[in-house]
């Protein structure tokens, strides 16, 4: 007999999954690539969720804040910033349908047959963590001792990554007025950067 | 009871309908890069289940690293779309054929 928090635990389980599962069908089938990126914050944000449900609370926080807040919004924005031609690229979308199912149809049968029945060396009760400490206090305890110098690569690739998008991205167009810091810097103080001009005071109406 | 092959199946059937998005939306480049962000996410649920059914947070810091690169990935590829659509005037997969022999 199942007490009411394990009931709620799985309505909600299965809640989340139907959610995200839903998410990603509407994902790949959706017209529009706007509303497919949003459809797929919705799959991240329920994936989210019942990563919080299973006790990775960091892990939640961070899908959320670094991916629907960082990653979507860069995929939203260049969406809406390039001009698509939806009709050219709907073209054939029937045609490769069902090779997409069957394709996908062979996956989960391959998965099903790789996974059933094999024992996978874990067992099927969640075990809970062997220290007191809480999930974000344990995983950093991890990273900064055991896993430090690919935590200092991660840090690495993400700097290569920073300056690979903006050194793509970045063009030059000589017609824009743009600063010159080099420039500005090598000014000195004796030079007459301020010329003042004498303006003769004159009485109103006197010019005319 | 929601046991370990729940969430295994949960991930094997969003990368599943990841793939066959790849296939589905061949020619949309931003929509094939969201497709391998999916991808992701389905490989990480499976690594947060091992990581809680093993009672091992190890797992956990392996999808912190993935979170990481795919962070990068998307940056890199969405900067690779945007000075293709620059040249080209055009995102789509099939056109993309500059470097055939």
């Amino acid at each position: 007999m199942l007490s009411p928090g394990e009931i709620i635990y799985q309505a909600l389980f299965y809640l989340f999954a139907g959610a995200a599962v839903l998410a990603g069908l509407r994902m790949i089938l959706t017209r529009n690539p706007v509303y497919s990126a949003l459809f797929l914050v919705l799959a991240f944000v329920n994936v989210a969720l019942l990563w919080v449900q299973m006790g990775a609370e960091f892990l939640g926080i961070i899908l959320v804040l670094v991916y629907v807040g960082a990653v979507m919004v860069l995929f939203l924005f260049v969406v809406m910033m390039l001009d698509i031609n939806l009709a050219t690229l709907r073209q054939g979308v029937t045609r490769y349908a069902p090779l997409g199912l069957v394709v996908a149809g062979l996956i989960i049968a391959e998965i099903v047959w790789a996974v059933w029945g094999h024992f996978l060396g874990v067992g099927n009760t969640p075990q809970t963590a062997a220290s007191a400490l809480s999930n974000t206090r344990e995983l950093g305890t991890e990273i900064y001792t055991h896993y430090l110098y690919a935590f200092e690569v991660a840090a690495a690739i993400l700097v290569l990554g920073i300056v690979a998008a903006i050194a793509l991205t970045l063009r030059w167009r000589p017609a824009t007025k743009h600063q010159n810091p080099g420039q500005q810097m090598r000014v000195k103080a004796d030079e007459r950067r301020i010329r003042l001009v004498d303006l003769k005071a004159g009485k109103k109406g006197e010019e005319s | 009871m929601i046991g370990l092959y729940h969430y295994l199946g949960l991930g094997g059937v969003i990368f599943a309908i990841a793939m066959a998005g790849i296939f589905i939306n061949r020619k949309n480049m931003v929509l094939l890069l969201m497709c391998i962000e999916l991808m992701l996410l389905a490989v990480n649920i499976n690594f947060v289940a091992f990581s809680r059914f093993s009672g091992n947070i190890d797992g956990q810091v392996f999808v912190f690293f993935i979170l990481t690169v795919a962070a990068a990935e998307a940056a890199v590829g969405l900067a690779i779309l945007v000075v293709l659509f620059r040249n080209r005037r055009s995102i789509n997969v099939e056109e993309i054929n500059r470097l055939k022999g």
